[in-house]
């Protein structure tokens, strides 16, 4: 087959989409940080899981040690059940605790994994049992509130009705 | 007195009706363009012609102005950042608007403006002078010999220059973020990693210009082979397919962005 400058030209110009494909694929894009990444699933239960969302990191000491693979809420017990991907390099024991945390004030929603003692370690299909949920801010004000309102009336009133312990020293630190 | 009120009514009447009328054939054109595009595939040199010079050529335009996107882009994303103590972020701005909206869009615009008013030109000047007649009278379809090409030439082109112009503005917005400004390097791009999907994000960004491809080319190649044999009919029918291509790509652009926004969530 004859060979013409078109041909070169028309090779480059695709030569150049690939290329530009790639580097939008693995240096911009995800796929060259989780390339064939083996998994282990474990389930957790969380009674509130705030903002995460599917995809969303898992972390443990602040690295990235898997993902957020699924999100059901669970009819039977009320609460959320949050299947976790694991990297299959990262074993943590099976009394490892999980608690919903966000990165920063206004940064994303992400699960934290505390290692515990046990000397077995978690294998797939295993569950967290230890976990601590989402603190939501609303909540948060609100009970800061309803325990100021309760403690104002009067000082004299006060040693009748002391303040819930957690807020106890916020509130004499403001005072 | 009534013929005052009356004319204007009706022109705006026979502009609506012109307009309907325009969508119809435009459909019908595009089903004869896909029927007789058995020549573009029997021939590919054909087609690899007009990718030369619809794409090739464009090259230039769609790299200096994916650079120029992609620095601005960084510059305002940092002056605003800078009020939250995000500048990290600078490459998640750039990144996420390049790949989702301006990569597609903008290229589209420029592909428009650059090879679709030369494909109306060329085509228009090609009815004037007779030589579609003159192809007909020899026995060679038009449709297939002239304007399938065109179309599969323009189809193939626009996702890789759309693809090009992304990958030069997120360039841009590094120099300008990293090089110039001195946001940390790892950061820039680990977060942009970690906030680009390459399914919702960059095959999304794909699907979008492959379809303002269609639609671009689709209105180039039409107008031409619909424009009156004159030259002011040459020249209008080139105005009108950038415009035409402009508003036809923004409306399509809302609706796919509905349609991928609502796949995501």
């Amino acid at each position: 087959m004859e060979r013409t400058t078109i041909d070169l030209w028309f090779g480059a110009f695709v030569a150049a989409g690939f290329a530009a494909l790639l580097v939008l694929a693995l240096k911009v894009g995800n796929l060259g940080s989780e390339r064939a990444a083996q998994t282990y699933r474990v389930e957790v239960r969380f009674d509130n899981i705030g903002g995460l969302k599917v995809r969303g990191p898992v972390r443990s000491a602040g690295v990235l040690v898997g993902r957020v693979a699924d999100i059901h809420f669970d009819n039977d017990r009320y609460q959320a059940r949050v299947t976790l991907a694991l990297d299959q390099r990262y074993k943590f024991p099976k009394d490892t605790s999980a608690s919903i945390l966000t990165s920063g004030l206004l940064g994303e929603t992400y699960v934290g994994l505390e290692a515990g003692g046990d000397d077995k370690n978690l294998a797939g299909g295993d569950r967290i049992t230890i976990t601590q949920s989402a603190v939501v801010l609303e909540k948060l004000i609100g009970q800061f509130l309803f325990s100021k309102a309760q403690e104002t009336p009067g000082a004299s009133a006060a040693p009748a009705t002391p303040p819930p312990a957690a807020a106890a020293p916020a509130v004499a630190g403001k005072k | 007195m009534l013929d005052r009120v009356r004319r204007p009514l009706e022109r705006l009447g026979a502009n609506f009706i012109d307009g309907i009328w325009r969508i119809g054939v435009m459909a019908r054109f595009f089903g004869l363009v896909i029927a007789s595009s058995g020549t573009s595939f029997n021939r590919f040199r054909l087609v690899m012609r007009e990718v030369y010079f619809t794409g090739v050529l464009s090259l230039i335009i769609i790299i200096v102005s994916g650079l120029f996107v992609g620095m601005v882009l960084g510059l305002q994303g940092f002056e605003t950042l800078q009020k939250y103590g995000a500048t990290e972020s600078i490459g998640v701005l750039v990144a996420l608007s390049l790949v989702r909206e301006l990569g597609p869009v903008v290229a589209a615009l420029l592909f428009a403006s650059r090879a679709g008013s030369a494909i109306t030109a060329e085509i228009g000047l090609m009815k004037t002078t007779e030589q579609l007649t003159a192809m007909d009278m020899m026995a060679v379809s038009p449709m297939a010999r002239v304007i399938a090409p065109r179309f599969w030439a323009g189809v193939i082109s626009m996702p890789i220059l759309s693809l090009l112009f992304s990958a030069m503005g997120v360039f841009g917005g590094y120099l300008v973020g990293v090089v110039l400004i001195g946001v940390d390097n790892g950061a820039f791009w680990s977060q942009m990693q970690a906030a680009v999907d390459f399914r919702y994000d960059v095959l999304n960004g794909l699907v979008k210009a492959f379809v303002f491809g269609i639609a671009v080319t689709v209105i180039a190649t039409f107008e031409g082979y619909d424009s009156p044999p004159t030259a002011e009919g040459v020249s209008r029918a080139t105005t009108r397919t950038v415009v035409t291509s402009a508003l036809v790509i923004l409306a399509l652009d809302l609706v796919l962005t509905a349609f991928m926004l609502r796949a995501e969530g």
